[in-house]
């Protein structure tokens, strides 16, 4: 055993009912490096994370830490190790300020002396140079705030081996390369770190070596000096695929959604769309780009009708029918017309899948109202959904096997193959591939792609600006519900969409960012 | 330094389970529930064979017994039929009991008033659909509450059983009054009682209809589709067009007249009359009788017999060896909570500390 290997986890199995998440893993984690974690979905990387940090314990197997065999039944075990983890979905509360959250849960004295947590916490932001007022409470806060402040919890407790599962999902290209500085702080300090992400440009970008996971086993690891996207991308997949993203130009881009002055006021009375106006062709596809929350969601739930709208209209144009508003439709009447929707939202479950149903049952949510008679026909939707379950490969132990037990990607695989079944002439997504693996993103890219090819108007709503720019023809940037500019995806770059994303260009159009 | 022993046991999803091996743990519970209720029975210095003999042989001695024991199993079954699909929506009806009586009064205005001016099967025809309307009436109104501005549906529906038990009580003393002064409902005509069928009241046949009307509604008709779907999520019924309150309502009314024809068949084929525990806390009963059968109203044709043979063999004890009248619940208590424990099991196995790893150390 080498001298600075902080984690060694031995033959890890870990089953959830009759899925294997991990089998028989062995990974060893080092101080002052950083390890990247790669898998598809369903790989069990997060499981396998979520071994050492407390939130369950494998069914065989042994860890190390430090060279001493622990058992780590609980959160404040792994605490106990030096073991603290950033989850994708951050455990904050939002009443409290960033020193209440950052103690929350500790032992301490019957008094809590809030002004010493404070000045620790700024003592640990000095360290590591980055900023956090602890006073100030987590509901005023940034998702980059609220990410920073979940690493500063880890670290007050002591934490020096540290476990970022997607940490750079919900951020701007600024703001990753910000938090990217304070992990190689922290790995210059001698801690050892952990990266969970499908990025692989992020990967070659940080990490030191990467570990990769396939279907819960062990791929194989390397330096990431000796590798490139690649071979990484082989040994997760299993077999060889292409990284590129085909980008035929638009045929015949004909004029389908015509969105004029769309104005959305939530039940709350904040403004969630300010005045929104732009035109959405068929045969292309529009990228929707803006940091998480900037009316994104909102806009797409006006135009399916899931959404009341204060003041605007929205003009439909089919192929072969004449134009129609769609404001003051019902959803039901806006998805007869062809206007799809497959919004993926962040427990991926919320909206658009019956999570206890399988994949049958969840076909029919589209189909059941076609049907005549009291009762549904089940034989239709079980067709599509073995369909779906071939073509887009969900790893799924039957079509009638619950879709909330599936991995993430799965689930989105169930949810897009279904939308682009029902042939829409609109096709909007959301979030897509939001935490998927590369194959299978790619296989979904395509799809989008085929349906543009097909003269559908794809509406595609990304995080990752990288993808945005390959995939789309244009890009619409949101920033705090108004439109700050649409630009032309083959020209613009990721720099101007970020400076975009974060204030208005005042122009529109192809402002000079 | 963190060298903390593990855990003694930890839980794990079983992988699959064989139905035989499921049946095996389910028998197994029975068994333990038989062991320890035997126990109580030793701790009161009975002897527990001669006391379940005195359960079996009161609830199914004898053709009278079993035809006490059906009398109590047929509300129950219907009860838990009527919210098995709000429970499906994940709509917390706890107002059963309330619907019942108030469907045992639509019934009985019928029995009171036209017993004399219409043919015997037209007026008990007449009374179950009086008495399914009244049901149906007191359900919508929580559903009418809860779909138009969000109300909280379980104090609600709670709430309602108390104020149509209010309602009897006043009809027992006031208008419908018998000899006066007699706070009581004369009985009714024999027209307006329930023909027997083999000895029972031919409410048997009514529920087990409505056994399989509800299995092939919630399993196979686009209604109870769209009640799965409401239940496991609102959004997603929203998104695919389907209307969440209307939905709701209607549930709600097939539930609350499904009820009503409960409280119609005891008033009608047990009791003979109306009385304020025309319901007699079958509603919260009935709770029990639907979750056990996960839902399943095959399932519940076992379960609520299960429990009249406890409930009519207890009372037998009762008598026979002068045990307390509060050990039939006890007795119940215990087989429910051994019933529900073996679904624990079924679903997931305990890990002890001893059977991984260890070996693995000294490699």
């Amino acid at each position: 055993m080498q001298e600075n290997c902080a984690v060694e986890m031995r033959n890890i199995t870990k089953n959830f009912g009759p899925v294997a998440a991990n089998s028989n893993v062995s990974l060893s984690i080092r101080r002052g490096e950083i390890l990247s974690l790669l898998g598809e979905n369903g790989s069990g990387k997060t499981t396998l994370m979520n071994m050492l940090a407390g939130i369950y314990y494998p069914d065989s197997g042994q860890i190390f830490v430090n060279g001493e065999e622990v058992r780590i039944t609980s959160p404040k075990d792994a605490f106990d190790c030096g073991i603290g983890m950033i989850h994708q979905h951050f455990k904050l509360v939002s009443v409290l300020s960033a020193a209440e959250n950052v103690v929350l849960g500790l032992d301490g004295p019957a008094v809590l002396d809030i002004k010493e947590v404070g000045r620790r916490i700024k003592e640990i932001c000095e360290r590591y140079s980055f900023s956090v007022s602890p006073e100030k409470k987590v509901y005023d806060m940034s998702v980059s705030e609220k990410q920073t402040l979940e690493i500063v919890k880890v670290l007050y407790r002591g934490a020096d081996i540290l476990i970022l599962d997607e940490p750079t999902a919900v951020l701007t290209p600024q703001e990753t390369e910000k938090l990217f500085d304070v992990l190689r702080a922290m790995k210059a300090d001698g801690k050892a770190i952990v990266i969970i992400t499908h990025k692989l440009h992020e990967v070659m970008e940080l990490a030191d070596r990467v570990a990769v996971l396939r279907r819960g086993e062990f791929a194989g690891e390397m330096m990431v000096r000796d590798t490139n996207p690649q071979e990484m991308t082989n040994m997760m997949v299993g077999r060889p695929i292409s990284l590129n993203i085909e980008r035929p130009d638009p045929v015949d881009p004909a004029e389908r959604l015509v969105i004029k002055g769309l104005t959305v006021v939530d039940s709350e009375g904040i403004t969630k769309l300010d005045n929104v106006t732009f035109t959405a062709m068929g045969g292309e596809i529009l990228g929707i780009a803006g940091i998480a929350g900037s009316g994104q969601k909102e806009l797409l739930e006006a135009v399916a009708g899931l959404q009341p709208v204060k003041s605007g209209s929205i003009l439909y144009t089919p192929e072969d029918a004449p134009p129609s508003e769609l404001v003051g439709k019902t959803p039901k009447q806006i998805s007869n017309l062809g206007v799809s929707l497959a919004f993926v939202p962040e427990d991926r479950l919320g909206m658009g899948l019956v999570g206890g149903m399988g994949m049958t049952g969840n076909m029919l949510l589209r189909s059941w109202r076609r049907d005549k008679g009291v009762f549904i026909h089940a034989k239709e939707p079980s067709e599509l959904a073995q369909r779906i379950k071939e073509e887009l490969e969900v790893m799924t132990p039957s079509v009638r096997y619950p879709v909330r037990r599936l991995s993430g990607g799965n689930v989105q695989k169930v949810l897009v193959g279904r939308e682009i079944a029902s042939s829409p002439s609109v096709l909007m997504t959301a979030y897509a591939v939001r935490g998927l693996d590369i194959n299978t993103s790619y296989t979904i890219y395509n799809l989008l792609t085929s349906q543009k090819m097909k003269g559908v108007a794809v509406i595609f709503v990304g995080e990752d600006l990288d993808v945005l720019l390959e995939l789309c023809d244009r890009i619409l940037v949101l920033y705090d519900g108004k439109v700050s500019g649409i630009v032309d995806a083959r020209t613009a770059d990721k720099e101007q969409i970020g400076l975009m994303m974060t204030r208005l260009s005042g122009k529109g159009g192809n402002a000079d960012a | 330094m963190h060298n903390q022993r593990a855990p003694l046991f930890h839980l794990a999803k079983r992988t699959s389970l064989s139905p035989a091996r499921a049946w095996t743990i389910r028998l197994a519970s029975f068994v333990v529930a038989i062991l320890i209720g035997g126990l109580i029975f030793l701790l009161l210095g009975d002897d527990p064979v001669s006391a379940y003999g005195a359960i079996i042989t009161g609830s199914l001695g004898k053709k009278v017994a079993i035809r006490q024991t059906v009398k109590i199993a047929v509300p129950l079954l219907g009860t838990a039929l009527a919210i098995a699909p709000c429970f499906k929506m994940r709509f917390w009806n706890i107002g059963a009991e309330g619907q019942i009586t108030a469907g045992a009064i639509g019934a009985t205005f019928f029995a009171l008033n036209y017993y004399d001016k219409l043919p015997s099967p037209v007026l008990l025809i007449v009374m179950g659909l009086a008495g399914a309307v009244c049901g149906a009436f007191w359900a919508f109104i929580p559903a009418f509450f809860k779909a138009r501005w969000g109300t909280n549906e379980t104090l609600f529906t709670l709430m309602m059983n108390y104020i149509v038990i209010g309602l009897v009580k006043w009809l027992q003393g006031g208008p419908w009054e018998g000899k006066p002064g007699s706070q009581i409902i004369p009985n009714f005509a024999s027209s307006a009682v329930l023909p027997k069928v083999f000895g029972i009241h031919c409410g048997w046949i009514i529920v087990l209809i409505l056994t399989i009307f509800i299995y092939v509604y919630m399993r196979y008709s686009k209604h109870g589709y769209e009640i799965a779907v409401v239940g496991e999520s609102e959004n997603t019924a929203r998104y695919a067009g389907m209307s969440v309150a209307r939905i709701t309502i209607r549930t709600m009314l097939l539930s609350g007249a499904i009820s009503g024809l409960v409280g119609y068949m005891v008033a009608s084929g047990a009791n003979m009359t109306l009385y304020y525990s025309v319901a007699d806390g079958v509603g919260f009963t009935a709770i029990t009788v639907a979750w056990l059968a996960q839902l399943n109203p095959f399932a519940m044709i076992a379960i609520s017999f299960l429990l009249a043979i406890l409930d009519k063999g207890a009372s037998t004890l009762q008598t026979v060896m002068n045990v307390p009248a509060s050990i039939s619940d006890i007795i119940t208590g215990i087989f429910l909570f051994c019933m529900l424990a073996s679904e624990f099991f079924i679903n997931y196995r305990l890990v002890f500390r001893h059977d991984s790893g260890k070996e693995a150390v000294s490699e």
